[in-house]
């Protein structure tokens, strides 16, 4: 198909595929602990904090994806530590911290006043404009989140299924915990390059959920949930480009459409 | 004859929340291969004391020893088991498969990186074997009867080898020819596999036939020793309001 090949020599196109790919696919593999441990809304509420480190990169002229990253891996753990210490829902721990995220953006955009533009691509993703360092750090960042949860994932299987047993076995899962919120905050901060900060947390609930609906085991569960999330980026990248489409509206609308299609399976096999 | 070894020793535990008394001054032995039954009305601690014994809570006094070792200092915890009384209460579309939730058992016997191994996977066969749910280990648990679930978590509890077992009412919500059947099965582990067990229980019918030590706590320690022990105990005939026929009665 020569429009496809055309499409597929735009380096722009080819920076966005390979980016796309790596950090749908994290976004997906720990979308499924996250969505299965009630913790879906963590990556929105840590989408919200990532506001105030992508204000404060812009404000103080440093890279706001490293100042986003520690930004978040701090609310992270401040959310884990807020939920232990103060005995709080999980929700509400998120809600606190990422209003008081989204709170703090406000107030350095505001005394700042002169980025407006800028923060635009971060809040509504901009996966087409992404640079090649930032494709590189995409790479890294996302093995670096796939590796460990290879590493650590009968942990995090055990962790998620029955927490007082994995517990009983000697497992630290207090530890555990806050190595998962930091692998959620580095998987959100890599996300926000692709759909932005106000639909982040799309992948990485939507392809969790969609494969959660027929998986029969928990590795099926991984391995749709990823085939989801990479289907999501093509097809989203290839429809925004021929209709000229918002790119991360469209990755987001068509995960919706596969979790529909994968619903309507499940009742399928029920009748 | 001597006394076998104590396997947990439970000295002078007390345990308060907010000021409010849970456990008071709760003292005593467990030995290789007793298999008792830990009994009391619902609120009586018998779970937290569990939880104690398991280091999952720590006592306001008192200490805990597990195989010699305090509990805090303890980590061979491959030698424990242990099936929680909400091990059944997972979201039932939870996709994990029965090999899997076997699977997790063998972690407390691994070092990082715990990779499943053709080893683990002959000793998950064996687990299920030994429960009688090997046909089943590709379905995922959510499918399964209550019972079964059941079954599949013994089989967890048993896959690393353990010394002894903790079972929290394992038999809740479950019917009675099962109940009988998953009984029958602990007898046999206990008998064959030398496995001490601690079970926590509502059910009085498998005193009849099945344990050799009875504890019975509310907040405090009201009764612990043998079977024929108990039976004998007046203090226990008033305390059951006559019950005593069915509980005593062996086969």
């Amino acid at each position: 198909m020569p429009i496809m090949e055309n499409f597929l020599t735009y380096i722009f196109i080819q920076r966005a595929l390979w980016a796309g790919f790596f950090i749908s696919f994290a976004c997906a593999v720990l979308g499924v602990f996250l969505v299965l441990r009630r913790d879906a809304m963590l990556g929105h509420g840590l989408a919200h904090v990532t506001f105030t480190g992508v204000a404060l990169g812009l404000f103080l002229y440093i890279t706001p994806t490293l100042i986003a990253l520690a930004v978040a891996i701090l609310a992270a753990l401040g959310m884990s530590k807020l939920k232990m210490r103060t005995g709080l829902y999980g929700d509400t721990a998120i809600g606190i911290v990422s209003s008081l995220g989204m709170a703090l953006g406000i107030i350095i955009v505001t005394l700042a006043g002169s980025f407006n533009v800028d923060l635009f691509g971060y809040l509504f993703g901009n996966i087409l404009a992404i640079e090649k360092e930032e494709v590189w750090l995409a790479l890294i960042l996302a093995l670096g989140v796939l590796i460990t949860v290879a590493f650590f994932y009968q942990e995090f299987l055990f962790l998620t299924f029955d927490p007082e047993s994995a517990q009983a076995s000697g497992i630290q899962v207090a530890r555990l915990e806050s190595f998962m919120a930091i692998l959620a905050a580095i998987t959100v901060v890599l996300a926000m390059k692709v759909v932005g900060i106000l639909l982040v947390s799309a992948l990485l609930v939507i392809p969790a959920a969609a494969a959660l609906q027929v998986a029969k085991s928990f590795f099926q569960a991984m391995l749709i949930s990823a085939m989801v999330a990479l289907v999501s980026v093509l097809g989203g990248l290839v429809i925004a480009f021929f209709l000229d489409w918002p790119v991360s509206g469209t990755i987001v609308s068509v995960s919706a459409i596969l979790f529909f299609l994968l619903y309507q399976m499940r009742r399928q096999r029920r009748i | 004859m001597n006394e076998p070894r104590p396997l947990i020793v439970v000295e002078n535990v007390s345990l308060y929340l907010k000021g409010l008394p849970i456990l008071k001054d709760v003292s005593f032995n467990i030995s290789a291969g007793d298999f008792l039954a830990l009994i009391g009305p619902n609120g009586s601690g018998k779970t937290t004391l569990v939880r104690l014994i398991l280091g999952l809570l720590k006592p306001t006094t008192g200490r805990v020893f597990l195989m010699g070792k305090p509990v805090e200092q303890f980590r061979e915890w491959q030698k424990i088991g242990y099936v929680p009384q909400k091990a059944t209460q997972f979201d039932s579309y939870f996709p994990a498969s029965v090999k899997e939730v076997v699977a997790m058992g063998l972690l407390s016997l691994k070092k990082f990186p715990r990779f499943i191994t053709s080893k683990d996977e002959a000793a998950i066969e064996q687990a299920l074997e030994a429960v009688d749910m090997q046909d089943l280990k590709d379905r995922r648990i959510g499918e399964l009867s209550g019972g079964q679930q059941q079954r599949v978590f013994i089989a967890r509890a048993i896959v690393n080898g353990p010394d002894i077992l903790f079972l929290d009412e394992p038999t809740t919500g479950v019917d009675a020819e099962t109940q009988t059947r998953f009984y029958d099965m602990l007898a046999e582990l206990n008998l064959r596999r030398k496995l001490t067990i601690v079970l926590i229980t509502h059910d009085f019918g498998v005193l009849t036939k099945h344990v050799n030590k009875v504890a019975c706590l509310n907040q405090r320690l009201f009764f612990h020793g043998t079977h024929a022990e108990f039976c004998s105990s007046e203090f226990v005939q008033d305390l059951l309001h006559g019950e005593h026929h069915l509980i005593c009665h062996r086969h």
